[in-house]
């Protein structure tokens, strides 16, 4: 416990040395800015500046990565509730009350709501962070290639079911995403495999090209003369922002909620972010003694899914840094990041490159004091910024995506790869097929592929050994829980028709 | 509802294509050697994700024919019904090409010039003033943070000095 705190205090010396501190701001400026503009995602955004942090020391440019990541979800609350713009999957459900706080004129009220109810949420995850993660780490010494195979298998079925639309598909993707992981030289063999005859994919597909192939150039392919203006709107003034004591007040008890059910959902790999924030909506709506108001501007219904869409994101960290096993696709995008600066997260981690996991701590904490601050002065510049038209937009952002492509090796081939892999995600796209599951098993399909061949090698071709071993065997058993849950709750949806969660709007293509 | 947009289509049409891919990526991991159980080679894990992939395709299909025959009528969905958008989606296919192709063989400068005036051309709302004025500020700002912020190795005009 003590050491824990020690710990945290080096990681304090760390993420507040100049240089650090500033791409950290680099970093939660950008993801602020991107969350703000609808269409692009955190996704899109971490994939387009990877290449960037290449030429960077590897503790900035985590801690620059994670900060766009939880800087856009500050972003992401400001469309959704000034403009009633899912910009984002988790947020849309913040619109369903936001909104209508913002025609009421308390659209101030409800962002400075969020951005309390953001930090709050955020503090109290950074801290389950700080003691729950050495605590992982004792326990996944003890696994083995059996429990690891079984622990990835759990968040690869939980991140391609229980994400939005059909779990079949979600799964389909997910195993496109593991035989991407196979093309290029095998570990064990040295086997060249499904390399087309191409000398370039000897060494795999590049995860940036995949990253910014199907979250930028696909979306472009959508979104193309289909997304203009976006309207306009009242400007928010900083007095404004300043809730009441009674609103306080109002959403304090929803905003602890929505703060534990994100902590539970980041605990538990595979589930995004965007079930987590539906939950937290639904958890309150049924807790509450007036639940009919919902939807027509209630604070708790703001604070609630805000709250736990931030804690989930910081307690999401936890398996990635300490098991190496990413929950969703932000996390297996930032630990592809930390392969490709050479650290191999896992439970070594934390003894073998301690600035980067207490850094990292430390700079979320540093991270959201600036997102809170630069807010209130930014929100204005954010606002107009809605208004660059996409027509301009994309072309820019086509030219950054090339660049980026082409600096990672210095080779033409990767650009090709990225239109590649943007048509492909574009098609899958329009047949209502999620992307997310791609990135998730082409970051894992390697330590799938590693950890079932030793495993079974080890225990002589039997398959049982996945049973057998207790915590695996556990872990196997949740697994067919889950599936089991859903199928139950697929077949009474059916039945029933429609189901109890709200539904948000979509983003309008005008 | 159209052929193309209706949910139900929709999953034909992605089961074929699971089922095409997986097909293929279990016959090309034929060529490997696949081993057994308990020593297993390289084509072993790839040849089971083609299968399971083709399964899932069949599931796919599978599934929207059952949903058929119990709710023909009640199952609209909200598809979308947007017109294809040829002119964009050429544009921006060929900006990216046109990057790659020029890049390689005139250089950073032009290749930048190119794939951000094509891919702009591609809004209709563009003219072609805007497109230039964009691609001439893009190519600016680009050799400004990339070649000479950056350090990018990427030639400005031809490939002489690389």
């Amino acid at each position: 416990m003590w050491q824990s705190l020690m710990d945290l205090g080096y990681g304090f010396g760390l993420a507040l040395e100049p240089h650090n501190l500033f791409w950290c701001f680099v970093g939660v400026l950008i993801g602020n800015l991107i969350g703000v503009l609808p269409g692009t995602g955190a996704l899109t955004a971490i994939s387009m500046l990877l290449p960037l942090t290449y030429a960077m020391q590897p503790v900035p440019a985590i801690l620059m990565l994670a900060g766009i990541f939880y800087g856009s979800q500050y972003g992401g609350a400001i469309g959704a509730i000034l403009l009633n713009l899912p910009s984002h999957p988790p947020h849309a459900v913040t619109c369903l009350d936001g909104y209508p706080m913002t025609r009421k004129g308390k659209g101030g009220t409800a962002l400075g709501i969020t951005m309390l109810a953001s930090f709050f949420a955020a503090s109290f995850g950074i801290i389950v962070m700080v003691f729950a993660s050495p605590l992982l780490v004792s326990v996944a010494f003890k696994f083995g290639p059996t429990e690891l195979f079984s622990i990835m298998l759990l968040g690869l079925i939980a991140g391609s079911t229980m994400s939005r639309g059909s779990p079949v598909k979600g799964i389909a993707m997910t195993l496109i995403g593991l035989l991407l992981g196979c093309v290029g030289t095998d570990v064990e063999t040295g086997q060249q495999r499904f390399n087309f005859g191409l000398v370039e994919l000897s060494d795999g597909v590049e995860l940036v090209s995949i990253a910014m192939g199907v979250f930028g150039i696909a979306d472009f392919l959508r979104h193309v003369n289909r997304m203009k203006h976006i309207g306009s709107l009242q400007p928010v003034r900083f007095k404004d922002m300043r809730p009441s004591r009674a609103e306080i007040k109002e959403a304090f008890f929803p905003m602890l909620r929505g703060t534990l059910v994100g902590t539970l959902f980041g605990a538990m790999p595979g589930t995004g972010p965007t079930i987590t924030t539906f939950i937290a909506y639904a958890l309150e709506q049924k807790v509450s003694r007036t639940p009919e108001k919902y939807g027509t501007g209630m604070i708790g219904g703001v604070a609630a899914p805000e709250a736990a869409s931030h804690s989930k994101t910081q307690v999401d960290f936890i398996p990635t840094m300490s098991l190496g096993i990413p929950g969703d696709a932000v996390m297996a995008l930032l630990l592809g990041a930390l392969l490709i600066h050479g650290i191999q997260p896992g439970p070594r981690l934390i003894s073998e490159h301690p600035d980067i996991f207490w850094g990292l701590i430390a700079s979320f904490w540093v991270g959201n004091v600036m997102l809170m601050v630069l807010n209130v002065p930014l929100i204005g510049v954010w606002v107009k910024l809605l208004q660059v038209p996409y027509r301009l937009l994309f072309p820019s952002a086509l030219f950054f995506i090339c660049i980026g492509a082409y600096s990672v090796n210095n080779d033409i081939f990767a650009v090709y790869e990225v239109l590649f892999f943007g048509i492909a995600g574009a098609v899958f796209m329009a047949l209502d097929f999620p992307i997310a599951p791609i990135l998730l098993g082409y970051v894992l399909g390697p330590m799938v592929e590693e950890n079932f061949r030793r495993s079974l090698t080890l225990s002589r071709g039997n398959m049982m050994t996945f049973v057998s071993h207790p915590i695996s065997g556990t872990i196997l058993g949740l697994i067919v829980l889950l599936l089991a849950l859903q199928t139950f709750f697929a077949v009474r949806a059916r039945f029933f028709h429609g189901s109890r969660l709200p539904r948000p709007p979509v983003l309008q293509a005008e | 509802m159209n052929l193309l947009t209706s949910s139900r289509s929709k999953d034909y049409c992605g089961g074929v294509i699971l089922i095409l891919m997986g097909a293929s990526a279990a016959l090309t991991a034929q060529n490997y050697r696949i081993g057994s159980l308990n020593r297993m080679g390289p084509g072993y894990f790839p040849a089971a994700l083609g299968i399971l992939l083709a399964l899932t395709g069949l599931t796919l299909i599978g599934v929207g024919m059952a949903r058929r025959a119990r709710q023909a009528a009640a199952d609209a969905g909200p598809a979308e019904t947007h017109p294809p958008e040829w002119r964009g989606w050429l544009c921006i296919c060929l900006g990216v090409v046109a990057f790659a192709i020029i890049g390689n063989l005139l250089g950073l400068v032009p290749a930048t010039f190119a794939c951000v005036f094509i891919a702009a051309m591609g809004d209709h709302d563009n003219r072609p003033r805007d497109a230039l004025l964009l691609a001439i500020g893009v190519t600016l700002a680009g050799v400004a943070v990339f070649w000479w912020g950056l350090g990018i190795q990427f030639p400005l005009f031809s490939k002489d000095f690389m």
